[in-house]
């Protein structure tokens, strides 16, 4: 994003400095400490989205702005640069690694998340824009010990080969059991046509789908 | 992405009084307004569109659905698309509208894309994304190689030297048959803009999509009390199934009295550089009988300036088609 045309998988120069930090980082972080300690990770983590500098001894984050987002029913308050979408701040700010970046073109539904409930492309929005809003991701849907049905219906229905897409995927399904959608697999290809999967898994999710709508 | 400063309108003058500040209201504004953000950040991502100031309107008072007194219908320029699609009125009285609205982009999308935003949706030409080639919409005067280039999905009606970029909303489709109303404030104050006028040709300034000026914003949109005799259909023909712009598009909206027609709007998307309303066809329908004859006549009519591309003369009887097949299904429901 800022700068242009390095996305943030790159690990090569400059890029491999900071991404080696914040790994060595997170890795000495369990998953509960780092929703609790977001300040430190914002100011460790922000090079995939704005460029840092040192001031006083610690990274700030240029033309940075305050942002408290509740994501999966925690506060986390922020600092981000404003051209952040809620995808990188998902990712770099928050660490919720499970929303993926496919084509950050609102084209490919891998960033699929919800907001108060509704499902979006979390590439194409603004994170500054979702104060007050309820935003949920993979992570607050279910754990491994404690699926969301959605969740264990694709592991039954071997609902994926790759795994890229699939945190979209299952948010978009959880999302399409609310909505209005017909009985037959032709209605849940047309409501899922926004998730791409390139490892063609599409028949065992749509089964997934399915399965789950019949228990319902 | 260039930086920009992230501010939150708290009403609607505030909003209109900051984006006045903007030179203009069209390409290359310094400032922008986002709502649902879908196509403002991809344009953004990609350097096409660089404001210096985001004007975040989401929380501004202008997400209601109302029926009014008169019996039209009131949208607010932030009723989300998958929220007009599914509302019973639009259900009911303005199919075409709902019609349109699931055919386009994905159920996300749909979540987050407003009406307001809907109507500003930018052209998918691929010369107009791409900063590194020349168009004259994104950098008025430095060309249009989509005319000798890659032109297969761009438009074959309304175009000039300097563009053939298609309008790609089949929401601004379904409005021009509808024949909507786009209600606008701005720094001088309201006005009321049918959706006919809203949209303009390229001509010789492509850069220059519709009637909005600096500090002007869309409010909401009023459709006339509905035609309860009305059939309406949008047809929608495309490269894939789903999740895809349309080649060729038609709202249809109909009235028939003993198998002649007493009341036609016809309008094409994906063919021609702004939603197109072709009141020929419509008067080679109105009172002539209802049938297929009838139906090849109007779409040749609909056709006739066509200027195809080098890629896109396959267009030409796609849509001829697509009217044809339109009105055969609106005139056969019972």
């Amino acid at each position: 994003m800022s700068d242009e045309g390095r996305k943030p998988e790159d690990v090569t120069g400059a890029d491999a400095r900071w991404r080696l930090s914040r790994r060595s980082f997170l890795s000495q972080l369990g998953a509960a400490g780092v929703a609790a300690t977001t300040v430190p990770l914002a100011a460790a983590s922000p090079a995939a989205v704005a460029p840092a500098t040192v001031v006083d001894g610690k990274e700030a984050i240029e033309g940075a702005i305050p942002v408290n987002l509740r994501i999966n029913g925690k506060v986390l308050n922020l600092e981000i640069d404003p051209r952040a979408t809620l995808l990188d701040c998902l990712r770099e700010y928050a660490n919720l690694t499970g929303t993926k970046k496919g084509c950050d073109h609102g084209q490919c539904g891998a960033c699929t998340v919800h907001i108060n409930g509704r499902r979006v492309n979390s590439c194409l929005t603004l994170a500054a824009m979702h104060e007050g809003d309820e935003i949920t991701t993979i992570e607050g849907l279910g754990e491994p010990g404690s699926l969301h049905p959605m969740q264990a219906a694709f592991v039954e229905h071997d609902g994926y080969q790759c795994g890229y897409c699939t945190s979209g995927q299952i948010m978009s399904a959880v999302a399409l059991l609310k909505e209005p959608c017909g009985h037959t697999d032709a209605d849940v290809k047309e409501l899922m046509s926004g998730n791409i999967c390139r490892c063609g898994a599409y028949p065992n999710i749509v089964a997934a789908v399915q399965h789950v709508r019949r228990q319902a | 992405m260039e930086m920009f400063r992230f501010t939150k309108a708290a009403d609607v003058p505030q909003a209109i009084q900051a984006a006045a500040q903007s030179k203009t209201a069209q390409q290359g504004a310094e400032v922008r307004f986002i709502a649902g953000g879908t196509t403002l950040l991809d344009l953004m991502k990609l350097n096409v569109e660089r404001p210096g100031q985001v004007i975040d309107i989401n929380r501004l008072p202008l997400d209601k659905v109302e029926k009014l007194p008169d019996g039209r219908l009131k949208i607010g320029a932030l009723v989300r698309n998958s929220d007009l699609a599914h509302h019973p009125d639009v259900q009911r009285d303005y199919a075409v509208l709902s019609q349109a609205l699931l055919s386009g982009a994905s159920a996300q999308l749909r979540n987050m894309a407003t009406t307001g935003g809907n109507l500003l949706q930018r052209t998918r030409c691929m010369y107009f994304r791409n900063d590194a080639m020349a168009c004259n919409k994104r950098e008025p005067g430095s060309g249009c190689p989509a005319i000798e280039g890659e032109n297969r999905t761009l438009a074959i009606l309304g175009t000039s030297k300097d563009c053939i970029a298609t309008n790609p909303s089949d929401m601004n489709v379904a409005m021009t048959a509808l024949e909507a109303t786009v209600h606008i404030q701005g720094a001088k104050g309201e006005r009321d803009v049918p959706i006919g006028e809203f949209f303009l040709l390229p001509g010789n300034t492509p850069h220059r999509e519709n009637v909005l000026e600096s500090g002007d914003l869309i409010t909401y949109v009023t459709l006339p009390a509905p035609r309860t005799n009305s059939k309406q259909v949008y047809l929608k023909l495309r490269d894939r199934a789903s999740y895809e712009f349309a080649l060729s598009s038609a709202a249809v909206v109909v009235e028939t009295s003993g198998g002649k027609v007493t009341f036609a709007r016809v309008a094409l998307g994906g063919v021609a550089t702004k939603p197109w309303r072709s009141v020929e066809a419509e008067r080679v329908l109105l009172n002539k009988s209802a049938d297929e004859k009838t139906f090849r006549l109007a779409a040749e009519a609909a056709l006739h300036g066509a200027v195809p591309q080098s890629q896109n003369g396959f267009k030409v009887e796609l849509a001829k088609r697509c009217i044809v097949h339109a009105l055969n299904t609106a005139t056969k429901t019972a």
